[in-house]
Parts: C-alpha cells; sequence; structure tokens
C-alpha cells in the first residue's frame, strides 16, 4: 500500500513551528522586559524600586510602592465585591431560577464578558463615577468615615468620583460574569444523586447548596477566583479611565491614586529615559504578580486531582 | 404477623406527558424487605422515588393516586417533604460521600437538625456506624476523607448517614450493582439485619438478590406492577407467566 507521506510532514512542521513561535515570543518579550528595565533597576536595584514611594519626574527618582499598592488593594476590594455577587448569580442560575429564564440570563453573563474593557471605563468614567459620588460615597463617608483611627480612609477629599474605590468597583463589575460562568460550570458538574443524597436525608435546598455543592467545587471555584484576580490585576483601560492618577499618598479610599497598569497607560507617551525605563520596570513587577497568579491557580487546581 | 406500614393505590406517574407508572397497586410490609424486580426501564426507580417524593426536585413530574402512611397520603401537596426524606432515607445505585470526613457525613443528618452538642453527635455517629457495620473499619479514620474509603465503605457509609436520621424506612436502588461480590454480601447480610429497625424496599435487577434477601418481590413490566407476594411463592409458584418467565431468566 502506497501512502504519501509529504502532507503529513508538512503538517508536523506547520505546527511545530507555530509551537516555536510561541516560546520565541515569549523569549523575546521578557528580554525586551529586562533590556529596558536594566537602567531603572541599575540606578535603584529592584526592591528600592518596587518599596520605593517616590515617582518624581523633577528628581528623576522613580518606586513602584503607589502602583502597586493601588493594584493590590483595587483587586483586592474587587474581589471582596465580586465573589459573594458572582457565587450568588451562579447559585441563582444553576438551582433556583426557573428553567426558562435560565438560558437567557446566562447568555447574558456571557455578553457582559465580553464587553471590551474601553466601554467599562467610559460607563464608569461618565455614569458609574458620578452615581457613586452622589449616593454611596456619603453613606460611607458618614458611618465608617467617623470611626476612630481608620475613620480618615474613608473620607471625601476629592471631587469627581474619580478614585481608587470606583476602580475597585469597576473591576469587580468586569469580573463578576468571569467569576459567575465559571462557578456556573463547576455547578452544573455537581452529581445529581449527590444532590439527592443530601435532600434525601431531608436537607433543605438552601443547606444542599451550602454543604454540598459549594464544598465539592470549592477547588475549580478557587481557581476561577484567582484567574479573575490576574485579570483584575492586569486590567488597564477601565482603571485608568476611572483611578484619577495621582501619585500622592493613600490618604482614603475616595482619593484619585494610580495602578500600575494606569500609569503605563498614561505616560508611555511622554516618558523618555529613566522614566521610559521605570515604566518596563513597572510592566516587569506586573508579569512577575500575574505569574505569580498563575501559579497559584495551577496549584490550587492541580491539588483537585491529588 | 405482617402489618403493613404503607400502601402504593392506583399510583400513577407522569415524567411531563410520559407515563411511566400505571396503576400500581401494593402494600409496604412493616419491618421486612420487599424487592422490587423487572426488566431495565420498567419503572422501578420511578416507582422507588415516589416514596421520598424526589420526583418533585424536577419540574414537569405529577403523581396521580395515593401512598398511604398512617392514614396520611404522602404524595399529597401539604406533605412536609423535609420531614418525608428524614423518615424514608435513600441509598443509590452509586456511592454518594460528601466530600467531608467520614464523621462529618454521618453527622450531617443529625446536625441538618440541629443536634449541636458534641457528645450527642458523637454517640450518633458511632450508633449508625456500628450499624451499618462500619465503625471497627473507620473507627480510627473518622476525620480522614470519605473519599479515600473503598466503595463497598463507601455504601455503608451512606446506609449509616441515613441511619443516623432514624427514618422507619430505606430505600434501596441497586444499591449493590456498582460493589464487587464480597462487599454486596455484606450489603445484603446488613439489610437482614437492619429489618428490626426499619423497613426495606429494594430495587435490584440481581434474581438471586431478591431471593436471598427479600421477604416480599413485586415484579414490574412496562410501568405495570405485574405480580406481588411473598418471595417465595413468586420463585416458586407465580401467578402468571410472566413472572415465572422472568424469575427463570427466560426475558429482561
Ligand atoms: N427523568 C426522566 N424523564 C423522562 N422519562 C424518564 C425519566 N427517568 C426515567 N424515565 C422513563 O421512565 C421509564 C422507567 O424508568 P426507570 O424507573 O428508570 O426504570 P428502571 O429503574 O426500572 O430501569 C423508562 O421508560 C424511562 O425511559
Ligand atoms: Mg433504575
Amino acid at each position: 500500500m502506497k501512502t504519501s507521506k509529504l502532507p503529513n510532514v508538512i503538517f508536523k512542521l506547520l505546527t511545530f513551528g507555530a509551537a516555536i513561535c510561541v516560546i520565541v515570543l515569549i523569549v523575546g518579550m521578557l528580554l525586551t522586559l529586562l533590556l529596558e528595565s536594566w537602567p531603572a533597576l541599575r540606578r535603584f536595584g529592584f526592591f528600592d524600586f518596587l518599596f520605593g514611594r517616590n515617582w518624581n519626574y523633577a528628581n528623576q527618582i522613580f518606586g513602584a510602592l503607589r502602583p502597586l499598592t493601588g493594584t493590590i488593594i483595587s483587586t483586592g476590594l474587587a474581589l471582596v465585591m465580586a465573589v459573594p455577587v458572582a457565587l450568588g448569580t451562579a447559585v441563582f442560575l444553576v438551582e433556583l431560577c426557573p428553567h426558562k429564564l435560565r438560558s437567557g440570563i446566562g447568555t447574558a453573563i456571557e455578553l457582559l464578558a465580553a464587553i471590551p474593557s474601553i466601554i467599562y471605563g467610559m460607563w464608569g468614567l461618565f455614569v458609574l463615577a458620578p452615581m457613586l459620588e452622589e449616593n454611596f460615597q456619603p453613606l460611607i463617608v458618614g458611618t465608617l468615615g467617623k470611626l476612630p483611627l481608620m475613620g480618615p480612609f474613608f473620607q471625601s477629599h476629592y471631587a469627581g468620583g474619580v478614585n481608587l474605590f470606583t476602580a475597585a468597583v469597576i473591576l469587580a463589575i468586569m469580573i463578576i460574569p468571569f467569576i459567575a460562568g465559571i462557578a456556573r460550570d463547576a455547578f452544573n458538574q455537581v452529581p445529581p444523586i449527590l444532590k439527592e443524597s443530601s435532600y434525601g436525608v431531608g436537607a433543605t435546598h438552601w443547606e444542599t447548596i451550602a454543604q454540598v455543592i459549594l464544598p465539592y467545587t470549592k477547588t475549580a471555584v478557587a481557581g476561577g477566583v484567582i484567574i479573575a484576580m490576574g485579570r483584575a490585576l492586569g486590567e488597564t483601560m477601565a482603571v485608568a479611565y476611572v483611578i484619577g492618577n495621582r501619585h500622592g499618598g493613600l490618604d482614603s479610599i475616595f482619593s484619585p491614586y494610580v495602578t500600575i497598569t494606569s500609569v503605563m497607560a498614561n505616560e508611555f507617551n511622554e516618558a523618555a529615559g529613566l522614566q521610559m525605563s521605570s515604566l518596563f520596570t513597572l510592566a516587569l513587577v506586573l508579569l512577575i504578580a500575574n505569574f505569580m497568579v498563575l501559579s497559584l491557580a495551577k496549584y490550587v487546581l492541580r491539588s483537585k486531582f491529588n | 404477623m405482617n402489618m403493613d406500614l404503607m400502601t402504593v393505590d392506583n399510583l400513577d406517574f407522569y415524567y411531563g406527558s410520559h407515563r411511566a407508572l400505571k396503576a400500581v397497586n401494593m402494600p409496604v410490609v412493616k419491618n421486612a424487605i420487599t424487592s422490587l424486580i423487572g426488566p431495565s426501564g420498567c419503572g422501578k426507580t420511578t416507582l422507588l422515588r415516589c416514596f421520598n417524593r424526589m420526583h418533585d426536585l424536577y419540574p414537569g413530574n405529577r403523581y396521580e393516586g395515593a401512598i398511604t402512611m398512617r392514614g396520611v397520603n404522602i404524595l399529597s401537596k401539604q406533605e412536609d417533604l423535609i420531614s418525608l426524606r428524614s423518615r424514608l432515607g435513600m441509598v443509590f445505585q452509586k456511592p454518594t460521600p460528601f466530600p467531608m470526613s467520614v464523621f462529618d457525613n454521618i453527622a450531617y443528618g443529625p446536625r441538618l437538625r440541629k443536634v449541636k452538642n458534641k457528645n450527642i453527635l458523637q454517640e450518633r455517629v458511632e450508633k449508625a456506624l456500628r450499624q451499618a457495620a462500619l465503625w471497627d473499619e473507620v473507627k480510627d479514620r473518622l476525620n480522614d476523607n470519605a473519599a479515600g474509603l473503598s466503595g463497598g465503605q463507601q455504601q455503608r457509609l451512606v446506609i449509616a448517614r441515613t441511619l443516623a436520621v432514624e427514618p422507619e424506612v430505606i430505600l434501596f436502588d441497586e444499591s449493590t450493582s456498582a460493589l464487587d461480590p464480597i462487599s454486596t454480601q455484606k450489603i445484603e447480610e446488613l439489610m437482614v439485619e437492619l429489618k428490626k429497625d426499619v423497613t426495606i424496599l429494594a430495587v435490584t435487577h440481581n434474581m438471586q438478590q431478591a431471593a436471598r434477601v427479600s421477604d416480599f418481590t413485586a415484579l414490574m413490566y412496562l410501568g405495570e406492577l405485574i405480580e406481588y407476594g411473598d418471595t417465595k411463592t413468586i420463585f416458586t409458584r407465580p401467578k402468571h407467566k410472566m413472572t415465572e418467565e422472568y424469575v427463570s431468566g427466560h426475558f429482561g
């Protein structure tokens, strides 16, 4: 029997070539980042850069502490707000929603996840920021803002509604569909007889959700939350619109601030020299953070099968 | 002396428009084992799941007729399903340990009933595990995840979990079909042992098992109950030709 081997060989070469391209790209990107960061790294040192609180063009001193803090706080706040809402949405979709509504709401969630982030940014700037400033901010200022010690952290020093808190809300809104989608898929994987076993000893719907469905899916859901965290860390356009971009001390969650991504988006245009190199170093920091988050997700998801 | 704990009266069941049970009538004798046999798809599982109203979890299902227990129709809309299901426990074809420790699996039902006292919980767990003939095998690993037990142990764990809520009835749906012969034998012995405390209704496709363990047997076919009687009669002198053919392995 005679078969032509040539198509096979060509196919193999093509796929191999594509795989090599990926690796070349990653290595190239890392090299570029390292090369471009080098002047800043040599001038400040990695840890002094990481924990440096200044970002000062006049004195040519750059440090990542404030953008890094902004990124961590906005992401953390976003998760705190998004996780309960997303899990609630997923529980509703899988366990409580009338069957007729299910696919409609499911599709709506998928659409939300597909909206380009710049649209979230514009909506955040023109709709959400003023809305939060008028309706929500006074509530917090009047309650948490009156507390001793941590009170000032919840007071309002700047008008306009563009601030760290608004950025966190926008991030939360953006990752909710993502977490909800993953949680919904996980809940759908729970074997019906496992749920029935819980009902079978007289559990209510709610008890079954809280004590069987959530524990059964916790690894998958945790993986989803971590991946969403990675997204929030790297989200740029939406945050750049609503964070306010103020390189100053963080005096309140209602003050304009910076994140790693917002600094990069805003300053690349006009930067040169040491500032440019510092922006590349920020990029490197973000990449490392994202890599750590991804590894964590891999580790959590892997431990499920061991 | 036999006493009927429940009676099924003219029971019809519909999955949407599909009529899966047709005018089923039979008693369920107290403190006895009743086997439901019949070819695949004849409605055994469907009938079993009427008793604890499992069908109510899914939309479009409908009962007609009655299952009477102490003068009350448990198929009525007013029936409290939470309490019904804790009186009629269920064991499935495959073991269904919850993703938690052995202890927490058994304590699951009592905790739902707000038993919080640690000593009482401990007593209930030990009693249930002893009843399920599992205590000796797991007493040193109560805090281990239940997923680490063998298949047969997991199935006895599920039986213990069911027993921990002190049910009157346990419904078994081919609960040994996924197990090896030794585990199967253990569960069969357990079922016979449990008779003194509970009433058992067991679906099986294993004729020998029905003959070995059950006191009464019901043969179903295409959603109808063909014949009901004490097991000995069903297997030796059945009234219907179909029963004779089925128990002798000629069809099904
Ligand atoms: N969830 C369901 N929806 C619709 N039809 C079903 C469902 N479950 C079972 N049936 C149908 O009901 C009949 C009886 O099924 P079942 O009670 O599972 O049989 P058995 O347990 O005796 O094998 C079969 O015709 C089956 O196809
Ligand atoms: Mg069945």
